[in-house]
């Protein structure tokens, strides 16, 4: 089992590929925690900590759910409606929960507006301008989200969670394969089930930006 | 991901029943035929539910890629046709797997060279094309026959890069083949190369599985990037164009683009194994000679510890089935008892005895050689020679051998 470990960075000018340093994508039934398998039971315990911990909470809906192209789709659109719903209800005030949508990758730089969108082109903007701490990918394309949370994690501190329709992904601190509408009510519950239980960070967050 | 029903247990067209690829592989009955390595190729693209086939003629492919153009009259493939060039012929694979078929042609020698600027872009937009490479001479003077220098040219392309040596592997790999490179997390072209001539011009004994059963067929709407469908949202989403900003975001855009077809390369590998049951075969590796070979050079590596053993030399094989994965960890550990390690290649250069080199601890146990090239046969003696040789031990010259 490699040492490697993938954590938030800022990791390094051009982090490698976690697959390349020897990390392994989960099984059916598993999911990863930094790299390393671990049961799905874990792992919804550790995201929803992680969303709970946070002060910019953050889910990044791709165009595998935003677009209603099928009926899976139109119900996991739903499903992370009542995630996002759930999480506002389970935060403190000083948490700031936001749901920010990823439509397409077509590249809009330099004209994209950080503020209110995230492309897998430039996704540390997005986090540096709002702050993000933790954020969770669901409905990404696996090649465009691999591309982001390697961006990620080279160049921000931010916490990233991949709930993956397929494998999961390696690049992630946290990754869920095979994600369903039941898999992300799940977390939402567990989400729900931890609140009051987990104290947000108190000091003023590591501001998610590079040095 | 898209709402698709699974067809196995279901007919298609030509009434072959779409079986699931395990019991069809493992389970299912087979049997015994007496083929080309050619005709073999025809007999598992039979089976393959396979969308589009591109052909151009160059030997020594061209009788496959002919004999699967029989498959379209039958009704066995979707669509059919001869582009004007290996590089239209790879652009036009290209254009068939964006549009979401499940692609197979077939190339040879300085073909898949004037075709190579298609390759890492095969493997840059994550298509899941497959590719037959019936290696042979690439180089001036010109050679039709059998030399495996195009390989090292497709091994730093991001392709999924085995090496057949027989035609059962052929038949088997071509299908497997499938199951691996159109995994979500791999979803990578796969060049399946063979030594031409010796395997595809070859007859030989292969056990086929039933003409009835074929594999189920291809879903893009697995593939890790967008589908190019304009009828299905989310529609008219193309890829990421290239950004060629020259700014810091654009070049960190690119290189985790590039370092993600060679995670995807890594991810490739447990499937690999599934499929394959290893990325190597091995026997005897605690003798302290080991060849290590793929392609034809294993069967004559075999071949070679036979005459050995006559000799009271007792000698290991280790055959590599994937190049690209590279089964590092899978060869240092299979040598780790050898006190020389040869490698016998059908090339000039000896990429695979670089490849290795590279990868085991003392490396100076590893001889490269013997190494034939232009299409020249290898006599096992010639490796029984080597290794005798490198062991003191005395030996006679072949070069006179039929004067």
């Amino acid at each position: 089992m490699s040492d490697y470990r993938v954590l938030p960075g800022p990791e390094h000018f051009l982090p490698p590929a976690a697959a390349s340093m020897g990390i392994r994508l989960p099984n059916p039934g598993e999911a990863h925690i930094n790299g390393v398998i671990t049961s799905e039971e874990n792992a919804y315990e550790e995201a929803a900590r992680q969303f709970l911990m946070a002060k910019v909470p953050t889910i990044f809906p791709g165009p595998l759910v935003l677009w209603a192209w099928n009926e899976k789709a139109a119900k996991k659109a739903t499903a992370i409606r009542h995630l996002f719903n759930t999480l506002k209800e389970c935060v403190q005030p000083n948490q700031k929960p936001m749901l920010i949508p990823m439509p397409d990758y077509r590249p809009k730089y330099p004209k994209i507006n950080p503020e209110i969108e995230i492309n897998p082109n430039h996704p540390n903007l997005t986090i540096w301008h709002n702050k993000i701490d933790c954020c969770v990918f669901i409905g990404v394309h696996c090649h465009q989200a691999n591309l982001s949370l390697k961006i990620i994690r080279g160049g921000t501190s931010c916490y990233t969670i991949a709930m993956c329709a397929q494998a999961g992904h390696e690049d992630a601190m946290l990754s869920f394969r095979d994600a369903s509408v039941d898999k992300i009510m799940r977390l939402a519950d567990t989400i729900k089930r931890l609140k009051g239980t987990v104290q947000p960070k108190l000091t003023p967050v590591k501001n998610a930006v590079s040095d | 991901m898209a709402e698709t029903k699974s067809l196995i247990g279901t007919q298609n067209k030509k009434g072959q029943t779409y079986t699931d690829t395990w019991k069809m592989m493992n389970e299912a009955p087979r049997t015994p035929s007496f083929f080309t390595g050619s005709e073999v190729i025809k007999e598992a693209l039979r089976r393959a539910s396979c969308d589009v086939m591109i052909a151009y003629p160059i030997t020594p492919q061209s009788e496959a890629a002919a004999l699967i153009g029989e498959l379209f009259a039958e009704g066995y493939i979707g669509d059919y046709f001869r582009g004007e060039s290996e590089f239209a012929v790879m652009s036009q694979c290209a254009g068939s797997a964006f549009g979401g078929a499940r692609v197979f042609t077939t190339t040879a020698g300085p073909g898949t060279m004037r075709a190579m600027e298609n390759f890492p872009m095969w493997a840059g937009a994550r298509l899941p094309i497959q590719m037959i490479v019936t290696c042979r001479g690439i180089n001036s003077p010109l050679s039709i026959q059998p030399d495996t220098l195009e390989i090292a040219y497709l091994l730093n392309t991001g392709m999924l890069v085995w090496h057949a040596e027989t035609a059962q592997d052929f038949f088997d790999w071509i299908l497997k083949g499938y199951m691996v490179s159109e995994e979500p997390e791999v979803h990578l072209p796969l060049a399946l190369c063979c030594d031409g001539f010796f395997v595809t011009h070859t007859k030989d004994v292969v056990n086929l599985t039933p003409a009835d059963m074929c594999l189920p067929p291809y879903d893009p709407y697995r593939s890790p990037v967008p589908c190019m469908d304009m009828e299905c949202p989310p529609v008219r989403m193309m890829r990421d164009p290239f950004v060629m900003k020259s700014n810091y975001i654009s070049y960190a855009t690119h290189a985790s683009w590039q370092q993600e077809i060679w995670a995807a390369v890594e991810r490739s590998r447990k499937h690999s194994i599934h499929w394959l049951n290893g990325l190597i075969d091995t026997e005897n590796t605690d003798a302290d000679i080991v060849i290590v070979a793929s392609g034809t050079a294993v069967s004559q590596g075999r071949e070679a510890i036979r005459l050995l053993e006559d000799e009271g030399v007792r000698c290991g094989l280790v055959k590599v089935k994937t190049l690209r994965p590279w089964p590092e960890e899978e060869i240092r550990e299979a040598t780790k008892n050898a006190k020389h390690i040869f490698v016998p290649e059908f090339n000039v250069t000896g990429w695979l005895a670089k490849e290795i080199r590279a990868t085991v601890p003392n490396p100076h146990r590893v001889h490269a050689g013997p190494h034939v090239c232009g299409g020249m046969t290898m006599p096992p003696e010639i490796i029984v020679s080597e290794i005798k040789t490198a062991l003191g031990m005395k030996t006679f010259s072949l070069a006179g051998r039929g004067s």
